[in-house]
């Protein structure tokens, strides 16, 4: 007896009853506050609002919380949220040379003016469970206060390089970077686009980007020329005053990585340039992200584009976790009338070679 | 409806874009004209163009209709609708000879099209060419040249292996004699409807921010050769509930034991004939 496939406002109705039930969890256990979430799992907090493109830790603790902690989807929601908001201005470029640092360190130097700050990180940690935590609390190690503050003068290591000739110039940025969620991406796209491309890309695959230039397919020789994190101001001019204004501060997460470069006949050997940067402390996506906006570098270096991580349509057309995520999970959108349309085919086809078989 | 948000959900601003690249799409038919495609609230391939298009061209007087699979009430036309319903609080229809605008997936609707129609089409990859040229750069190129010996290379060589053409849906067309376009994932059944249609064919893809049209009574050419001229599926059978043998047939399968039935993938036109029955 065949039965449509009728109900299918109710059954939507039911699915949102059923994620919200699975959600709350059991209901003899505490709710989860946005508080919670925001203070304790920060890094989870950090990677949605990165990704997500908007620096609000309340927002990106909420989307978290509505899906269950499963990021790519919080990240979607906080995206989807954004769209909706007015643009009332574009802040000044952040000065990174002024950070608050709360973590700087050098791969390439031993020692630098302002010195290594190792700050929070689990680099060192083994990566043994704790079953303290599990039991909850534990006892904390009190965190010992440096009898020095840290230095003020920070300065970022490809400047130091730079004083002396030995790196590329960063070159002069477009007066007003373009903003791909405004304009369709056009190829061959600049630094500035390719850059807002990665920092909103999918970390899991700028990671594996990342690390296939590292295993030979498109080699970049990088060093970890300096990585720094901490606060820095953000300024902007409103129209009606004319000069810069502070309206908050934010984490920052910054990468420079030191790439080595032949020359050429016009230019003397010296080093290059790949940059990375995150909200928060997702340092391993801002890693990453130096790793390719140097292997996306290929062309303009004069270098031959022959592996994925330097071919910039094969890199920015699917960097995208929600645009991603969308379109292989669509495939469980009903086909019915394409298959239908497939399977006359097959059958016409078997049908013929059974015939020409005889 | 839900006032928390501007009528259709997308701002003035952002609707105003739309409806230059809406009108840019009109001027040239068949080309894809690029868009500043925003973040929907509905995931990415499951009809963000589509929903962008609508949200661009409805207003408060329109009658909409939504189908997927040729049906109102799949899942996701449900929530299509429902989308439109809570932000613009216009009236929905299933019938399609009350739509003024009919948003689609895979499917054009079996009762024939009028002016004044729009007929709006979700479209997951616009560029007929990119199975053989997945580079855009190229693929522009191609299209500026009106270089389309490549995918008549394709299908010539679908003849060679199989006897046939075995493209059975998204079929490749020619648009006024100029563009090759995608007619979106619609069965090759439907690519007829298409040609010197009275409605205005808007077809709009989100994640690959392109929208592209077809204006009224305007040729859509499905490829072919002389010696192998296009044709549409048929079928043995007759719809078992309302008995069509015009339309497009879905096929259920009713047991494990291999039985199964045919039935109009419309729904709208398949109830409206076996109303017609009963009286």
């Amino acid at each position: 007896m065949y039965v449509a496939v009728k109900g299918g406002e109710k059954a939507i109705d039911n699915a949102h009853a059923l994620m919200a039930d699975g959600r709350r969890g059991d209901e003899n256990v505490a709710e989860l506050s946005l508080e919670q979430i925001s203070g304790q799992l920060s890094l989870a907090v950090e990677r949605v609002m990165t990704e997500g493109s908007v620096y609000d830790r309340d927002l990106a603790a909420l989307a978290l919380k509505q899906a269950q902690g499963d990021a790519v989807e919080a990240i979607f929601l906080l995206r989807a949220y954004r769209t909706t908001l007015p643009r009332f201005g574009s802040s000044l470029p952040v000065e990174t040379g002024a950070m608050a640092i709360r973590r700087r360190i050098s791969a390439a130097f031993k020692d630098l003016p302002g010195g290594q700050i190792l700050g929070p990180t689990y680099d060192y940690t083994h990566r043994l469970l704790d079953f303290a935590l599990a039991a909850q609390g534990g006892d904390r190690p009190p965190v010992a206060e440096n009898a020095e503050p840290v230095e003020d003068s920070m300065p970022r290591v490809t400047d130091v390089l730079g004083h002396q000739g030995l790196i590329e110039t960063s070159g002069e940025g477009a007066e007003m970077p373009g903003d791909l969620t405004r304009q369709p991406l056009n190829y061959p796209a600049g630094r500035d686009l390719r850059l807002q491309n990665l920092a909103r890309a999918d970390e899991g695959f700028v990671l594996a980007l990342a690390y296939s230039s590292q295993r030979g397919y498109g080699n970049t020789h990088p060093f970890a020329g300096e990585i720094r994190m901490g606060e820095v101001a953000v300024e902007l001019v409103p129209e009606e005053l004319g000069f810069a204004i502070e309206i908050g501060e934010i984490t920052l997460t910054e990468c420079q990585m030191v790439n080595q470069f032949k020359g050429s006949k016009t230019v003397p050997p010296q080093f290059t340039r790949g940059y990375g940067i995150s909200f928060g402390q997702c340092e391993r996506k801002a890693m990453a992200m130096a790793l390719v906006d140097r292997t996306l570098r290929a062309e303009d270096l004069g270098e031959l584009v022959t592996n994925p991580a330097q071919d910039q349509e094969f890199v920015l057309s699917h960097s995208d976790n929600v645009e991603a995520s969308g379109f292989v999970q669509h495939l469980k959108l009903p086909h019915y009338v394409d298959f239908q349309s497939e399977l006359e085919m097959i059958r016409r086809l078997r049908r013929e070679n059974a015939e020409a078989a005889q | 409806m839900n006032t928390g948000y501007n009528f259709a959900y997308l701002d003035e601003q952002t609707k105003r874009m739309l409806r230059r690249a809406i009108l840019k799409a009109v001027a040239i038919p068949g080309y894809q004209v690029p868009f500043g495609s925003r973040e929907m609230p509905l995931p990415y391939g499951w009809g963000t163009g589509g929903i962008q298009v609508t949200a661009a061209v409805i207003g408060a007087d329109d009658t909409l209709k939504v189908i997927d699979q040729g049906a109102d009430d799949t899942t996701n036309a449900v929530s299509i609708r429902r989308f439109f319903a809570r932000t613009t609080g216009v009236a929905t229809t299933e019938k399609t000879v009350d739509a003024t605008i009919i948003q689609t997936r895979h499917r054009i609707p079996e009762t024939p099209l009028s002016d004044g129609q729009i007929m709006v089409y979700q479209v997951p990859i616009p560029e007929p060419l990119r199975w053989l040229e997945p580079r855009e750069t190229e693929t522009r190129k191609m299209h500026a040249l009106a270089d389309y010996g490549a995918m008549h290379v394709k299908l010539y060589e679908d003849i060679a292996r199989y006897g046939h053409i075995a493209t059975t849906y998204d079929y490749p067309v020619l648009v006024n004699d100029r563009y090759l376009m995608r007619p979106s994932p619609i069965p090759k059944f439907d690519n007829p409807k298409m040609d010197h249609s009275p409605a205005l064919q808007l077809f709009g893809a989100g994640r690959e921010k392109r929208i592209y049209a077809v204006p009224p009574y305007t040729s859509v050419k499905s490829l072919d050769f002389e010696d192998h001229p296009f044709e549409v599926q048929r079928w043995d059978q007759a719809c078992a509930l309302c008995g069509s043998t015009e339309s497009f047939l879905d096929e259920v399968v009713t047991d494990d034991q291999g039985g199964r039935m045919y039935v109009c993938s419309d729904s709208d036109y398949c109830g409206e004939r076996q109303k017609d029955q009963m009286q």
